[in-house]
């Protein structure tokens, strides 16, 4: 008796804060499907009275949003391709390779991580602009072939991986590069998937560097055009529900399929600060 | 650390770095140097400087020393700002703490319901900062919102929060800790699962009750974890920007400068004010707080963290 108390107790804790968790986003959906005239309507309307998808509409038609649901996805994709690339290749040199100064570079590596971003931006931003890359989705893409969290993880996981898989190709003569591309990589496909995801997510909702690198607004990111439509349209909630609502439907989808590498993801999330 | 025999040459190793290095020089250190060195100069941003071409002589002209670093302490400001920082982390620290700890709780549970409430305490995490600020300012509007409606219905008249110079940083602190709880908790719920079940069968044979349990056991086991989350949020919290820019009005940190926060500071310094020195010495005492923390971090854990084994 006691313990069936206990589970509904449990169950009553559990979906009451599941509820105070999820009520921001259903208010969000809610307001995102409101006319002007039901967004300051008083008493507040829960559930929209006359539901329209006109914001939706008017969002998309707005100077530069679709631009950068395509931009967006433009950033992320080539950052997580860059960063899996450099950082596996390093991780590979760093776990697999014995060479003289090994442990003091990957020290050097490490230490960087102790600098903020915040210290970088601003010399980051003269150098994108000496290469003429300010205001363009490249510079948010270079900086991502050093990403030291990533070469650490993947490090960590190729330590893990026996000394013969290194000396059997070599006595049957293959290079370097074959037993990294042929042997060590798929061996390391969860580590990829892992840092796959969390590298998505982490450029798809960055603030920061694309806020100091971008000045065109169909080059702006989705976090930046929201940024921007917030000074516009500063009590226009609906439309503005409606282009944050857009901006999590990626993640969303990304997160339904490949729930459990967000959550290994995590550990190692932790330790990028 | 062990000397390597060096079973590979140097050469054979570059290929596989060359990305990761140049990107080391050009994104990391360079840009670590170029900051150190505008940071004593009195450079406004509005002359054109290269950092390849001449940057030395650029240096030399613009060079007052450590004026920047100077200015920010006997201006004042800086002390508000931080003192700032200072309030959101007290604020946010135990509620954040308290809550990440119920949600790791729940979720250690073994019910057929918590992985259903694993996505949705985790959702938050995944929405951007900004999506998530934009949503908590409409949310927080003191006539229109829900959060002062739904306290109208209680009878409580509810505050002008972003707009009250008392309420704007607590308002910042709920929409943090409804947007981190769900990553820290997850991180505590690794915890949980890693403490040895033997501990809690001795804990039963001695008679130990449920809240026994939980301050004998599962804490004092958990204290790793949970030391290394409240570093990790701790300097996660001297770097709070985006909900700032995003919550408050045109960005301008809030009622009467109530939410103005060091991060805030450095991007305005830069980019609105044109005192790109000022900035850049204002990110140096960023780094040193954060680096500070990070030290402490170290020494204490020697101290009060129990370990394992």
């Amino acid at each position: 008796m006691t313990l069936r108390r206990h589970k509904a107790l449990y169950h009553i804790g559990a979906t009451l804060l599941a509820v105070l968790i999820m009520m921001p986003f259903f208010w969000m959906i809610s307001t995102s499907l409101k006319s002007r005239g039901a967004l300051l309507a008083l008493p507040i309307e829960w559930f929209p009275q006359a539901p329209t998808l006109d914001n939706y509409f008017r969002l998309f038609s707005l100077d530069g949003f679709s631009n950068s649901i395509f931009n967006s996805l433009v950033v992320s994709f080539f950052s997580v391709a860059v960063t899996l690339i450099s950082s596996a290749m390093a991780a590979f040199a760093f776990s697999k390779l014995e060479f003289r100064g090994r442990n003091a570079l990957f020290m050097v590596y490490l230490a960087t991580m102790m600098i903020p971003s915040q210290v970088l931006f601003i010399p980051l931003y003269l150098l994108m602009s000496e290469f003429r890359l300010a205001d363009s989705l490249i510079s948010l893409i270079l900086p991502t072939v050093f990403k030291a969290f990533a070469i650490f993880m993947l490090r960590q996981q190729m330590l893990s991986i026996p000394k013969a898989y290194m000396e059997s190709p070599a006595i049957d003569g293959a290079g370097l590069w074959t037993t990294f591309i042929r042997i060590i990589c798929p061996m390391c496909k969860p580590g990829f998937a892992t840092l796959s995801v969390i590298c998505f997510m982490d450029t798809w909702n960055d603030y920061l560097l694309p806020l100091v690198m971008l000045t065109t607004k169909t080059k702006f990111t989705m976090p930046i055009i929201l940024n921007s439509l917030n000074g516009q349209y500063q009590s226009e909630y609906n439309l503005l529900m409606a282009g944050a609502l857009m901006s999590m439907v990626p993640i969303l989808l990304l997160y339904a399929a490949a729930q459990k590498y967000f959550v290994s993801g995590l550990q190692v999330g932790g330790i990028k600060g | 650390m062990k000397r390597l025999k060096s079973k590979h040459s140097f050469i054979s190793a570059l290929p596989f770095l060359a990305p990761s290095l140049a990107g080391l020089i050009l994104f990391s250190l360079i840009p670590i140097l170029a900051s150190l060195a505008i940071s004593v100069t009195g450079w406004s941003g509005m002359s054109r400087v290269s950092l390849f071409n001449g940057f030395f002589a650029f240096v030399q002209t613009h060079f007052i020393g450590l004026t920047n670093y100077l200015d920010i302490f006997s201006d004042g400001e800086v002390w508000r700002v931080l003192s700032h920082n200072a309030y959101f982390i007290i604020l946010y620290l135990p509620l954040m703490l308290l809550l990440s700890l119920l949600v790791a709780s729940i979720l250690h549970h073994k019910s057929r319901a918590a992985g259903k409430y694993r996505v949705m305490y985790y959702i938050p995490v995944l929405t951007s900062w900004v999506a998530g600020a934009l949503i908590w300012k409409w949310l927080l509007s003191p006539e229109y919102g829900l959060v002062n409606n739904i306290l109208a219905f209680f009878g409580v008249d509810g505050p002008l929060w972003l707009q009250s110079e008392v309420w704007a940083m607590p308002s910042i602190v709920l929409a943090s800790v409804w947007k981190d709880m769900g990553f820290y908790g997850m991180i505590l719920l690794a915890g949980l699962t890693g403490i040895n079940p033997e501990y809690y069968d001795a804990a039963d044979i001695d008679g130990a009750n449920r809240w026994r349990k939980y301050t004998r056991v599962t804490l004092p086991m958990l204290s790793p974890i949970l030391f290394y989350v409240i570093m990790l949020s701790l300097i996660n919290a001297f770097q709070l920007f985006p909900q700032i820019m995003i919550m408050t009005k045109n960005g301008d940190a809030g009622p009467n400068g109530a939410t103005m926060v060091m991060v805030e500071r450095i991007y305005k310094y830069a980019f609105r004010y044109g005192r790109m020195g000022y900035a850049a010495a204002y990110s140096w005492i960023l780094f040193i707080v954060i680096f500070s923390f990070t030290a402490l971090q170290n020494i204490l854990q020697k101290r009060w963290v129990h370990y394992d084994s």
